[in-house]
């Protein structure tokens, strides 16, 4: 299909003034005399505080406010930032006499100078009943310490919560088909593991941030590095019992999210000091918060059984899993049910599928959203399970994919039990590529030629591993976004939305996508996002909804914008019928008669008298349907044997994302989540002491890739065309960081035949599997 | 104590803590282009050059700064445009937050490196993190600048 905006790579809107180091991020737009806020945080991980005296610290010159548990209101919230009802536990409060984890919030301070908070803090007098902390997430079910034993704290519909056993939601009995131990029982050839992933910590470069003012009107304005503006302020009222109206949260450029910031960090410490000084104020956490006090990736075991036939056709699969979401329940549930919901359709021809397990608190940093949430986890379960069924299959593992995996028409019925949260909706596959990806995969990293293994020198020995995967499109029917496109004076039109740009180039792709609609060259367009005053609603950027959800209510506000500019074209060429209306190159034709659209557009503000008007026109969308996209990842690895060490020599993917918007930043978001998955797969963890401190809390003990772990990424997009995306597009923010750890495992096995079941694929790890097999 | 600071060819006055790093200095004076991001002289998004060479202004006292020329990306102009180019045109400026100190760092690599290669361009820029590109968009970009096939 021919396209002349979408489907072309041009650069970032933000692009060139974010190089050139325009002041454009939160700490950036704060102002100077803001009030400085820190936070006294726990140094236990499970206590309950005795008393806490803030008498000698608030003597402090220059200190404007110390806040405990006793100073602010006690409502149960959720952090989590997701829709509404939220499928997430209630069960945080502001402050709390409770501390649950290391890094726990006790006292939130504020001052006109750093040094003065940071002084003040140190004089708070806090006394702690040291409780015994649930640290092993496999004991923390029915464990005699109990993390939750408020009262108070609910969740908004059923969801399994069972706070005096640690438990934060349960998901049982429900996504069942068929009879699987019957079917497994019967299967010729079968596997039964255990698998575990770790937490992962997002790292984003900009720490949280937030700063807040009162206006001129009164009204409590947050300027924040949030994923999602209208969840902050729903849950911002919330927790501080004020009307929305009396809130406005705007999100200005953001350096990285990845899911970190899609729950609320420190915008209740700033709301709550602006409101009770009167004045502005500012918190930008430390690195050191960020990792020991934001949110990391659920850790997460899982039981999976497959069985066979013995020509390799997949009869039935089970999986168990148990989830960790730390100290709070924030994403407990729904990361749980995309583990299940993003693996399970891709071996649709099972006749038995059963799917469940519960979530569990511990005494831990709590977990949240993450790039992949849940899918990621359970792709290195079921992708590691294939490849080992394989084996027993005596068969090659893409042979194995390509006999199983979902096609295009088919559906599976994971997705009418489950969704998000909830009960799922039927789908149908209209756009499905990844048998092509996987052949066309199979091709670039040369499998036929270099499967499993080829020894290169004594110790070393150069392998290929490959995992496929989907992910979602935004979450079904309860996913909303909106767009309004406003025509000016010179013929231009300002495009407004409440999609959040993360770095990842929505606001361009949402530009390219309305000027598509509309007509106009891209640069016809202004984009205005991310303000609750000023841009309609929008869920956030997140469960990869941006480009499939609101892209489609970008192209809705043009077809409509459009439909208003032929109209008035029309009027003003006097034609008979506006069908007969042509435009194009910025320019509406009527046989010899023409108007620019700059013409027009000058007529409407200034001379077109009783007809003078402002064309305003709009588009919101939800969809019955999350199309998914896929991916087939394949991997080379050299292996050294004296080691145990792996170096990445090519991670190819192929990804059936639809129509790539613009298909250089499509890529950027594959390679991007390829190596963020690769860091997962291979050395990021978060690592505690014995009595639950955070070891990993500094980039120089958590490691992230740099330029030189990875010699090649190979990314390639299969022609695809999604019917109910805008243009044919499908997401693309998550589906690249979903394969590493179970290709990359894959490869180990296929170099020395040692299966790591526990990610990170470390050298000790890999090397004690080698020093076991000889 | 009170020092005079050269920053992109201009002299700025700043009373400052003996303390205070270089980026809350350069961060106070509204050069905003300098990002904090780890607080450990890790992630590289502080980054500005002293006489031409790139350094952590996070781990450099403002006070040894008297004296030297720092250059913020705002102080390289229109000589920023060219890398600026490469690297959006690849897409690989993503949120943007390491990019001004990616831009001054490569800047400062074209007048060090004679004889560039792919590996001694990712050797110079290893100090330089970014989470949300992959890399290899920005090497696409970067390549073209350095003259490396």
């Amino acid at each position: 299909m021919k396209f002349k905006e979408v489907k072309h790579s041009i650069p970032k809107v933000d692009g060139k003034g974010l190089l050139k180091g325009a002041s454009a991020y939160t700490d950036d737009l704060a102002v100077e005399s803001a009030l400085i806020i820190k936070l006294l945080r726990s140094p236990y991980a499970f206590a309950h505080i005795k008393s806490i005296d803030t008498k000698k610290a608030l003597r402090l010159e220059g200190i404007e406010c110390i806040l405990t548990y006793k100073d602010v209101p006690r409502i149960p919230i959720t952090r989590a930032g997701q829709g509404y009802p939220e499928p997430s536990p209630k069960d945080k409060f502001i402050l709390d006499e409770y501390v649950r984890y290391v890094g726990d919030e006790v006292a939130i301070i504020a001052g006109t100078t750093q040094k003065v908070v940071e002084d003040a803090i140190k004089l708070i007098e806090v006394e702690y009943d040291v409780l015994e902390p649930v640290l092993d997430f496999e004991k923390a079910e029915g464990n005699k310490s109990v993390i939750h034993p408020e009262k108070e704290i609910y969740s908004m519909f059923p969801m399994g919560l069972d706070a005096k056993n640690n438990i934060a939601c349960s998901y049982l009995d429900t996504m069942i088909v068929g009879d699987v131990d019957k079917t497994i029982a019967e299967c010729d050839v079968k596997v039964e593991h255990r698998y575990y992933t770790h937490a992962q910590q997002h790292v984003a470069m900009e720490p949280h941030t937030s700063t807040a003012y009162i206006d001129v009107q009164g009204r409590l304005n947050i300027i924040t590095s949030t994923q999602n503006p209208y969840h902050t302020r729903r849950i911002i009222g919330e927790a501080l019992a004020k009307p929305l109206r009396d809130i406005r949260i705007f999100k200005p450029r953001i350096g990285g999210a990845f899911g970190a910031k899609q729950q609320i960090h420190n915008d209740i410490f700033t709301a709550i000091v602006t409101l009770k000084t009167g004045k502005p104020s500012k918190c930008f956490y430390t690195r050191k918060e960020v990792f020991e006090s934001s949110f990391t990736r659920h850790q997460m075991r899982f039981d999976i059984r497959i069985g066979a036939d013995k020509k390799g056709n997949i009869q039935a699969i089970d999986m168990q899993l148990l989830s960790n979401t730390g100290a709070y329940g924030e994403h407990a549930l729904t990361t749980f049910m995309v583990a299940g919901a993003k693996t399970l359709p891709m071996y649709n021809k099972t006749t038995a599928i059963r799917f469940e397990g519960k979530v569990v608190y511990t005494n831990k940093c709590p977990a949240g959203a993450y790039r992949g949430y849940g899918a990621i986890q359970a792709n290195f379960a079921v992708e590691s399970a294939i490849r080992e069924l394989a084996e027993k299959l005596n068969m090659d593992p893409v042979e194995l994919r390509l006999k199983n995996c979902i096609k295009e028409g088919e559906t599976s019925p994971v997705f009418t039990i489950m969704g998000e949260g909830g009960e799922g909706i039927a789908q149908v596959m209209e756009s499905c590529k990844l048998d092509y990806c996987i052949t066309r995969g199979r091709e670039l990293i040369g499998w036929n030629e270099k499967y499993p293994s080829k020894q290169i020198a004594p110790n070393k020995i150069r392998s290929v591993g490959t995992a496929i995967a989907m992910q979602g499109s935004g979450i079904p029917l309860l996913d909303m976004g909106a767009a309004v496109l406003k025509l000016n004076d010179d013929g231009f039109f300002n495009l407004l939305v409440g999609a959040t740009d993360l770095g990842t180039g929505s606001d361009t792709i949402l530009s390219q996508i309305a000027a598509e609609a509309i007509g106009v060259p891209v640069d016809r367009i202004v984009i205005t996002s991310s303000d609750t005053d000023t841009t309609p609603y929008d869920v956030g950027a997140y469960a990869s909804s941006t480009t499939f959800v609101s892209g489609n209510a970008a192209r809705k506000a043009g077809l409509n914008m459009r439909a208003k500019l032929i109209e008035e074209a029309a009027k003003a060429l006097e034609a008979a019928n506006k069908n007969d209306v042509i435009f194009e190159d910025c320019t509406f034709k009527l046989k010899d008669k023409s108007i620019t659209l700059k013409e027009l557009s000058e007529g409407l503000y200034y001379k077109f008298g009783a007809g003078m008007k402002q064309l305003i026109a709009s588009g919101s969308n939800t969809s019955p349907k999350s199309p998914p996209p896929f991916m087939a990842a394949y991997v080379e690895i050299e292996l050294d044997t004296e080691t145990g060490k792996i170096d990445i020599l090519d991670y190819v993917a192929v990804v059936d994302c639809g129509t790539p918007i613009n298909p250089n930043l499509a890529k950027i978001q594959v390679e991007g989540g390829i190596l963020q998955g690769i860091g997962m797969a291979m050395y990021e963890d978060v690592i505690y002491s014995k009595d639950g401190k955070m070891l990993t809390n500094n980039m120089m003990k958590y490691k992230i890739p740099n330029r030189k772990d990875v010699k090649k990424l190979t990314v390639e997009f299969a022609e695809s065309y999604e019917p109910a995306g805008p243009y044919g597009a499908k997401s693309v923010g998550e589906i690249g960081i979903d394969t590493p750890l179970a290709a990359i495992a894959n490869a180990v096995y296929n170099a020395v035949g040692v299966r790591i079941r526990s990610v990170p694929l470390t050298p000790e790890k890999i090397l004690n599997g080698i020093l076991e097999k000889s | 104590m009170k020092l005079k600071l050269n920053i992109n060819n201009r002299y700025y006055n700043a009373n400052i803590d003996a303390d205070e790093s270089l980026l809350d200095v350069l961060r106070h004076l509204g050069f905003k282009s300098v990002k904090k991001g780890c607080d450990t002289g890790t992630c590289g998004v502080c980054s500005v050059l002293i006489d031409g060479e790139p350094i952590l202004s996070c781990q450099f006292l403002a006070a040894r700064a008297e004296g030297h020329k720092i250059t913020t990306v705002e102080g390289l102009g229109e000589k920023a445009d060219e890398i600026i180019d490469v690297i959006i045109n690849e897409g690989a400026d993503q949120c943007g937050y390491c990019g001004p100190a990616l831009v001054l760092t490569t800047y400062a690599m074209k007048q060090e490196l004679k004889n560039p290669t792919v590996e001694k361009i990712n050797h110079y820029l290893a100090g330089n993190l970014c989470r949300c590109s992959g890399y290899e968009g920005q090497l696409r970009g970067i390549k073209k600048y350095m003259g490396v096939e």
